[in-house]
């Protein structure tokens, strides 16, 4: 029966790799909260082409708030900033980084 | 439109009507008399039917319909009273076509009067019976309308200066058929935080949150967890595949079943006070 070769040619159920069914790489931005008023924001997930640390020199210009790169050891390196920026750390990174809004997932209240 | 639809039938019936007792008066003169004490019977019947119940059906209708010429014809017909059955049949008819946008009720009756008179048996009123029927028995086929289910608003206050009470997670969690546990869990990680269950199963999160807050939090879960992708359905049900640990939502309205993906908490910063070194 292995002399058919046409019937093994295509396999119609095989992955195609579309990056769309791929839901591993988002980026989730969340919120915490400290104590009182203050929050942290934190960005987990950004690609690894990026440099984080640029980007994070740029963020914390721009919002006027402090941060840092914290190494996790599953997540990788995460950014950390002080304050609610989730809203403006989106839009960051679809203007600045031309990543897909749907592939940005914000959390929190 | 309606007084057309009102009018155009129900000539066309009196024409039927009044045939029909023409050759039935040709026939025998017995037969004739017969027929007239039936429809004496009938009358009284019915007199004493609408003085029951449909007098405030057609005071209503008249109410309604005060200003169309139709009070008028109504009246004379009420006053005159000269060939009762005929008109009443008339009558009959004229309410079916009226009332076919009106309550079931008002619906049911005229379908009563149908019955008896069965010469109305016209396409429109039949179909307005088989709706009402319809939504007497299944409301969910014969609306575009979706009983939408209630969900309770959260119940939030805050139980000292850092923490906060949620009182309703296990109502809520009910309506929404869902285990609380699983709500619990989505909670605690959208929000960030931790919490436990107090004594009265009402659940005390860490940290302050307002009511708005937890409502989209939980807005979120819903779009997430309880609304079936391909019906828009609520009335759905989360199941775990022992096999594959993954968590399918499966619609009881249509049956279809999708993959969700589980809880993660994600990363969580390191918040307070640092450990000594």
């Amino acid at each position: 029966m292995s002399s058919i070769e046409n019937l093994k040619s295509f396999d119609p159920f095989a992955d195609t790799g579309d990056a769309e069914t791929q839901p591993t790489n988002y980026i989730h931005i969340r919120i915490q909260q400290r104590n009182g008023r203050k929050t942290l924001t934190t960005v987990q997930g950004v690609p690894e082409e990026y440099d984080l640390k640029r980007i994070l020199k740029v963020l914390k210009k721009d919002f006027a708030c402090n941060g840092n790169i914290v190494k996790d050891d599953d997540l990788g390196e995460v950014i950390q900033l002080q304050g609610d920026q989730r809203l403006k750390v989106m839009e960051f990174l679809i203007q600045q980084l031309g990543l897909q809004k749907k592939n940005i997932k914000i959390h929190g209240f | 439109m309606s007084e057309d639809l009102g009018f155009d039938p129900s000539l066309k019936k009196k024409k039927k009507v009044k045939g029909k007792t023409d050759a039935e008066g040709a026939t025998t003169p017995s037969e004739e008399n017969l027929e007239e004490m039936f429809s004496s019977l009938k009358k009284k019947k019915k007199k004493t039917k609408e003085t029951d119940t449909p007098e405030p059906v057609d005071e209503l209708v008249d109410g309604l319909e005060g200003l169309k010429l139709k009070k008028k014809k109504k009246k004379s017909t009420k006053s005159s009273e000269a060939d009762d059955f005929d008109k009443q049949l008339e009558k009959a008819g004229i309410h079916a076509d009226d009332q076919s946008s009106a309550s079931t009720e008002q619906l049911q009756q005229s379908q009563t009067q149908d019955s008896l008179s069965n010469s109305v048996l016209a396409y429109e009123n039949l179909l307005s019976r088989f709706y009402s029927i319809l939504k007497e028995k299944n409301p969910e086929l014969a609306g575009g309308q979706h009983s939408k289910l209630k969900i309770p608003p959260p119940e939030v206050a805050r139980e000292g200066n850092k923490k906060t009470m949620f009182a309703n997670v296990q109502t809520i969690a009910s309506v929404l058929q869902r285990n609380p546990e699983h709500l619990i869990q989505y909670l605690f990680a959208e929000l960030g935080t931790s919490g436990s269950i107090d004594g009265e199963k009402r659940l005390i999160i860490k940290g302050r949150f307002q009511a708005k807050n937890i409502e989209s939090v939980l807005r979120r879960y819903i779009q997430e967890y309880v609304i079936c992708k391909t019906c828009k359905s609520m009335n759905t049900e989360l199941k775990r595949e022992s096999t594959n640990r993954l968590h399918f939502i499966v619609c009881r309205a249509c049956g279809s079943t999708k993959s969700v993906s589980s809880i993660k908490t994600g990363f969580q910063a390191h918040v307070g006070r640092r450990k000594r070194v």
